[in-house]
């Protein structure tokens, strides 16, 4: 069956019909991955988005569930060039068709992604419709298309209540604000036991449980919409419990103390954006997912420096708070997908709860 | 980190002659890598044995030593010019050994130099077996476990601790003969005992068997701060089991999960940094296919085949990168050259496919096993760029030139079910066709996948390539299935063929359609950021993204294909120094090549570059969209010369010679009337089209004959006949392939070879030089040993072959180049062929006279006159050095290989000497072609009777010279009668200890073999050239390479030889 992708600029794709068949509209992002379709998928921080795969062959090793970074897929709309009709791997479960289908996931394959890439690359992330509906009309489309807001997201995501990933080490309470499932696998790993909190926990109830360290995750949408965690983190800031923030959280953590975040023109999306530790020197080949970037600029030079940068672009990619034991990062050494070069990471925090203790 | 500061003067070090596993990409490495060094300011020494290459231009670096690849060689020239540095790691694993012999012997401490790029502990810790294991050991990465043992007891306890079955390789034996894959333990036994018995130490690995696993490989770089990333990871369609030069590649991987693809990139990092590799590194890795279990099979601490296809196949500049590295510069702080807003630490990512195919050299070794094994035997390669698989495969398949558009070839159809599963078990360069045979007869996936160990996901591919062979067969041809044929890749011709229309029928078919192709840039990023480098490759169905240029002038140039014997990196060469002609004289140029180990398609030679295939359908893609004012097909060997009539038909000038006079070099009957025109004698002879008018025109010629067909290059299929059985066998060989052209029956003259290149602008002619040829005519002219300038000729031969070079160039109204070779024969010169194209030794000519033949070639293309280039016509004033250029081979590589020389050339490349004189430039040319004699001083031979009497002065100056040598009967009794002694010695077919006994003790430094020509050649001969060859022996097969051998050993030795620094040489 045939499938349009119509862009705000008044752009449309046509090509064929995947996953489920019905309207939907969503704000347009592309991800460089090679590989990690499924991983990509269950990103939580996709929810609100619909995703272009720049890489042309998606679905060549199929589904296989466990490596799922949530419960289920999240973005509204997938994009592809094409599609395997035979998957291959020895853990390969179903096919990426099945799994769109299940989760009610429309999309669309069979379109020149790359020329879609150039063109959200040019005139920056937009929002577009996937329709199956050939009868299509532009002129009420457009409107609608150009009015559509993500909204609060992180509702949407993070968990309904609050669970234990037990471990004989540290206890780390874990604030989801749409996590992947690897960053409470990496610190299970470390022998951590893990509380994961629904995004809207207090300061005050996380504290009432001791934690050795705070982990504040990944997840989708405007930082600046998320008004009352970002309260909640400035008590959790003069704690004094080790902090270690990635994607969200790091914005967040930001945000809480005087820095600024935009949206970025296109963001980025893929698993080789290089990013410089300042202190090393060290250049990391990291995973990223983010739209938009912390601005410190206005942020007090005495309450945070900047740790990480982006070799490309030059953007924050990470904070060092002074005088506390909190550092941000705003890339994902979760990895999942993507290179495993920044796992250390996790390793940094486990020291840095160990010498608070 | 910043450029360290110390480093001024640097020796790069290259890989030396084309041989097989050794080919064009490091001749692409280092020029990328000299270049980048110049850049920074660095003053660069280049020593290269190879004078084909573009790395020894005086252009490319600073000084220039065309010299043998030998430790005494390299340290005359570092005495010379007092490098601090000597970088290694980009001229293969010629330069790295070279490197580590100077730095193991203390020389380069001694005299100041350090190795740059990578480290000596490094290199040691990569190259050496057990160093390695244990380095893997150490961090916990996985290598198949092995054991050496020198007895079966020991192997069999040893493999029952890991378990059958296991590969065994008996030590020091080339080609891996003796070794094998042993299932049980009455296998074990056996083969173990005959590889203990074969090894000349005595010794076998053991080693797990991971046959059948996927092979892997990661591209990764490394700088000195010790920051990593990865280029590209590729995918062997073959799995492990074949040298991955000789599989079917795939970039990036496909079938390997997130999981996978991130477990063996950190195990590649982890190794480089363990490894402290400063620059660009290959890691190889074999990954089971049901399991997350996977093992490191080899480190190449340095850049490397892999490499180069990584760079084509990315955009990421791996050996220019790899250069800065070594001078101190961190990743972050080199920009990307293609996005100019990337560093060099960002990873390359790929938004569509790219696919490899080895070219391998079984069309001019008929007799060879295509058996594919663990040592490669492909000369070179093809890659495509596709945004499907399919589409990539079949682009690669055409870019080959072996005669196949598509998956269908003739040949399986008549074969039985069983047959054809046999045939699937067997890994050759023709399986990809098998599967294809067997998915078209309903083979299930699982039962190919059983017998090839090829995961389903290409069994897939394949059959969706076969699927749309049938329905193009089967079902109407509307716009829809024409457009999905396009867009997997299907060309018109194989379109037509399953339509059973004509091609123009499809191409107008798709004009009314509007199918057509759209051009894709290459940008190492995905589309993320903008790239300005136009490297283009084509696709269906998608949005033409190229930027469309009207300058003033626009040329195609059109590049040489895969290497192959026969055309090789020459021609490479030339492309790139006409490209560069071409853009001085204000064109903008565009390349069209698809070979990724050249020079050519490196993405800043020409102002855009096209990776795409060689065919009329391609190339006619891209001269719709970029409308050139004109093409050059001078400069691309064969395989451009072949486009010369498509291009005229698509309405594209043909710059320099025209079309109809390149015919009519190559149409004998057109060619003949211009010799009778110009007066000018040839062998006599004449064209037939059958064995039977074959031997007609033989018997009126009268035996030898030289048959060949026409339109061919490096004389394939060429052959001297001295009976009608071998008429019958020669036009049997040569028609396997339907000819469009006629077949060529010429009177065989045995005189002396000469060659001349020339340049004519229409008036005049300039010659840079006459070549002479040592073989006598029978021998092609790429496996003779040439000399320049001429050096036994008589004035008058000398003035006739200038006289009948300007004859023809202007009768033929060369415009360009043009390459002649003569034959004088009691003192009376004949034409013998004559090529209106760059041949394969204008490099070596360029680089003795200090003459740059293609760029004035090019400039006379574009108008220019020769005298107002500054040159006076005619032949040219002999330079001041003398040039050997000797073949080089690889027949070790090549089992079952006849390595005896005649009209069909076999050599893979060569090297060059150059001297004041003509011994010590003889001497340097046998050394750097492998020739270091003597070590025990004893040789055999054995004649062929009509060259008996030639042979005895022969054996009497190598027995002056203290050679011992062994001969059989014949030849024994031959020199007895004549009053020389040698030593007998009893023929392969009598008892033991026979002549294969004395080649097997290892103490034999030369054997002289002179075979009949024809069919009659003995198969001892054959036994004992093979068997030598692989042992490592010298073989030569023609007296007059013998007695030039003689001569070189008789007068000059190593002690005293003078380096050239070919950049000083001028041409006044």
């Amino acid at each position: 069956m045939k499938a349009f992708l119509i862009l705000e600029d008044g752009t449309v794709f046509e090509g064929i019909s995947i996953g489920a068949q019905k309207d939907v509209i969503s704000e347009i992002v592309f991800n460089t991955s090679m590989t990690g379709y499924l991983e990509v998928l269950t990103d939580p921080s996709y929810a609100g988005q619909a995703v272009v795969m720049t890489y042309p062959l998606i679905g060549n090793y199929g589904i296989c569930y466990e490596d799922m970074e949530s419960a289920r897929p999240w973005p509204d709309g997938y994009i592809v060039r094409e599609l395997s009709r035979l998957p291959s791997n020895f853990r390969s479960q179903a096919t990426i068709q099945d799994f769109l289908f299940k989760y009610d996931i429309p999309g669309i394959a069979g379109i020149d992604t790359r020329a879609l890439t150039k063109l959200l690359r040019e005139k920056g992330t937009m929002n577009g419709m996937i329709t199956v509906n050939e009868a299509f009309d532009l002129h009420t489309i457009l409107p609608r298309l150009k009015e559509y807001k993500t909204g609060k997201v992180v509702e949407r995501v993070t968990c309904r209540e609050t669970y234990v990933l037990p471990g004989t080490g540290r206890k780390v309470a874990l604030l989801d604000l749409g996590a992947k499932q690897n960053i409470a696998r990496s610190l299970n790993q470390r022998g951590c036991q893990v509380t994961v909190y629904p995004a809207h926990t207090t300061a005050e109830q996380i504290l009432a449980d001791n934690p050795d360290g705070i982990m504040l995750s990944n997840g989708p949408g405007d930082p600046k919409e998320c008004v009352e965690i970002i309260e909640e983190l400035k008590k959790l800031y003069r704690s004094d419990v080790p902090i270690f923030a990635i994607c969200l959280g790091h914005q967040l953590m930001a945000l809480a103390n005087g820095a600024d975040t935009h949206k970025m023109k296109y963001g980025h999306r893929g698993g080789n954006h290089p990013v410089k530790d300042l202190e090393t020197g060290r250049v990391y080949i990291s995973s990223q997912n983010h739209g938009y970037v912390v601005d410190t600029e206005n942020m007090d030079k005495s309450v945070a420096e900047v740790a990480f940068v982006n070799v490309n672009d030059g953007t924050v990619e990470g904070l060092r708070y002074h005088d506390k034991n909190i550092f941000t990062v705003q890339f994902h050494p979760e990895a999942c997908p993507g290179p495993q070069d920044s796992a250390y990471l996790f390793d940094r925090f486990l020291k840095m709860m160990e010498v608070t203790r | 980190m910043p450029k360290n500061p110390s480093i001024k003067k640097v020796l790069v070090i290259g890989s030396g002659p084309i041989v097989i596993g050794q080919a064009a990409e490091f001749d692409y490495a280092g020029t990328q890598a000299c270049r980048s060094l110049k850049e920074e300011g660095i003053c660069v020494v280049l020593v290269n044995s190879n004078p084909a290459t573009i790395m020894t231009d005086k252009d490319i670096a600073d000084h220039v030593y065309i010299e043998p690849l030998t430790a005494p060689v390299l340290e005359k020239i570092i005495e010379k010019e007092k490098p601090d540095s000597v970088l290694p790691t980009l001229g293969g694993q010629a330069a790295l050994n070279l490197a580590m012999e100077l730095e193991e012997s203390g020389f380069l401490k001694k005299n100041g130099v350090n190795l740059i790029g990578t480290k000596p502990e490094t290199i040691k810790k990569a190259e050496d077996r057990e160093e390695f294991k244990l380095t893997m050991e150490k961090i916990g990465e996985p290598c198949a476990p092995s054991q050496v043992v020198t007895n079966i007891e020991d192997g069999i306890a040893f493999t029952n601790t890991i378990g059958y079955p296991v590969v065994l390789r008996p030590a020091y034996t080339l080609g891996g003969s003796g070794g094998g894959i042993a299932n049980n333990e009455e296998e074990l036994t056996e083969i173990l005992a005959n590889g203990l018995r074969l090894s000349r130490v005595g010794q076998v690995l053991v080693e797990r068997c991971i046959a059948g696993w996927k092979e892997i490989e990661y591209e990764v770089m490394r700088d000195a701060a010790g920051n990593c990333i990865t280029v590209c990871n590729m995918e062997n369609i073959d799995p492990v089991g074949v040298h991955t030069g000789d599989s079917i590649v795939v970039a990036p991987s496909q079938t390997l999960g997130d999981k996978e693809y991130q477990m063996l990139r950190s195990s590649a990092l982890n190794i480089i940094n363990e490894l402290k590799i400063t620059g660009g590194c290959n890691v190889q890795f074999a990954l089971h296919p049901d399991s997350f279990e996977y093992c490191v099979i080899e480190v190449n601490p340095r850049v490397s085949r892999s490499s180069a296809l990584a760079s084509k196949a990315t955009g990421y500049p791996i050996a220019k990168v790899a250069a800065k590295i070594a001078l101190g510069y961190t990743l972050d702080e080199i920009k990307n050259a293609i996005t100019h807003k990337t560093y060099a630490s960002f990873e390359p990512m790929l938004d569509y496919c790219v696919v490899k195919i080895p070219r391998l050299p079984f069309d001019k070794f008929i007799s060879a096993s295509r058996k594919l094994t663990t040592q490669m035997k492909a000369t070179g390669e093809v890659m495509s760029i596709c945004n499907n698989f399919e589409g990539a495969l079949m682009k690669a398949l055409r870019s080959l030139e072996q005669h196949v558009d598509s998956l269908i070839v003739e040949d399986y159809a008549d074969l039985s079910r069983e047959k054809l599963l046999k045939k699937l078990h067997r890994v050759d360069d023709r399986r990809i066709f098998v599967i294809a045979e067997a998915l078209r007869r309903g083979i299930p996936y699982e039962t190919i996948h059983e017998y090839t160990k090829i995961d389903i996901w290409f069994i897939d591919k394949i059959a969706i390539l076969v699927e749309m062979e049938q329905r193009l067969k089967s079902q109407p041809l509307t716009k829809e299935l024409l457009k999905e044929a396009k867009r997997i890749e299907f060309p018109d011709c194989v379109i037509a063929k399953l339509t059973g229309r004509s091609e123009m029928e499809i191409k107008k078919l798709r004009e009314k359609y509007g199918i057509r192709a759209a051009f894709k840039m290459v940008d190492t990023c995905a589309a993320e950021f903008a790239a300005s480098t136009p490297y283009y490759y084509s696709v269906f169905g998608s949005e033409n993204e190229l930027i469309k240029t009207r300058p003033r002038k626009k040329v195609l140039v059109l590049g040489s294909g895969p290497i192959r014997i026969g055309q090789g990196i020459e021609f490479d060469y030339c492309s790139v120094h006409s490209t560069w002609a071409f853009s001085r004289a204000g064109y903008e140029t565009i390349i069209v090549n698809n070979n990724p180990e050249t020079v050519s398609t490196d993405f800043d030679i020409a102002d855009k570059l096209y990776f795409e295939p060689l065919t009329p359908e391609d190339v006619e893609n891209i001269v719709e969209l970029e409308r050139p004012d004109g093409a050059v097909v001078q400069f691309g060997g064969q395989t451009a010369i072949k486009l010369t009539e498509s291009l005229m038909k698509m309405g594209v000038p043909i710059l320099g010679t025209s079309a109809e006079n390149v015919d009519a070099a190559e149409d004998r009957e057109l060619f003949d009337e211009i010799l009778e025109q110009c007066r000018i004698p040839r062998p006599a002879g004449h064209t037939v089209f059958t064995a039977e008018e074959a031997k007609a025109a033989a018997a009126e010629l009268g035996y030898p004959v030289l048959v060949r067909p026409s339109y061919v290059l490096g004389g394939q299929g060429m052959q001297i006949a001295i009976c009608d059985q071998d008429i019958d066998e020669f036009i049997g060989i040569i028609n396997r392939f339907t000819q469009e052209h006629p077949i060529l029956v010429d009177k065989y003259l045995m005189g002396k070879e000469l060659e001349v290149d020339a340049v004519c602008d229409g008036e005049d002619i300039l010659i840079p030089g006459i070549m002479e040829h040592i073989e006598r005519a029978g021998v092609h002219s790429g496996d003779s040993i040439s000399v320049y300038p001429a050096q036994t000729i008589s004035k008058k031969s000398r003035d006739t072959i200038v006289e009948y070079t300007r004859r023809l160039a202007r009768s033929l109204h060369v415009i360009g180049m043009i390459n002649i070779q003569f034959i004088v024969c009691d003192d009376e010169v004949y034409v013998i062929e004559v090529n209106p194209r760059s041949s394969r030794t204008v490099p070596y000519i360029s680089k003795v006279t200090g003459i740059p033949i293609v760029s004035l070639a090019t400039q006379v293309i574009v108008g220019k006159k020769i005298r107002e280039l500054g040159y006076t016509p005619g032949l040219q004033r002999e330079a001041d050095y003398i040039a050997v250029k000797m073949p080089v081979f690889s027949f070790e590589k090549l089992r079952g290989a006849d390595i005896s020389l005649g009209p069909e050339m076999k050599s893979t490349g060569e090297v060059l000497g150059i001297a004041k004189s003509f011994d010590e430039a003889l001497y340097k040319a046998f050394l750097g072609a492998g020739v270091a004699l003597p070590k025990h001083k004893q040789m055999i031979m054995t004649v062929k009777d009509s060259e008996k009497a030639d042979a005895l002065e022969l054996a009497k100056r190598f027995q002056t010279l203290g050679y011992l040598i062994y001969s059989t009967k014949g030849t024994q009794q031959y020199f007895a009668d004549h009053g020389v002694e040698v030593r007998r010695t009893r023929k392969l077919e009598e008892e033991s200890p026979n002549i294969l006994d004395l080649i097997y003790g290892h103490k034999i430094d030369l054997v002289i073999d002179i075979p009949n020509q024809g069919s009659v050649r003995s198969h001892d001969g054959f036994q004992i050239r093979r068997n030598a060859i692989e042992t490592g022996v010298n073989v030569l097969t023609s007296l007059d390479t013998a007695f030039a051998l003689v001569s070189s050993l008789e007068n000059a030795d190593v002690t005293t030889l003078t380096m050239v620094d070919i950049a000083t040489v001028k041409n006044v």
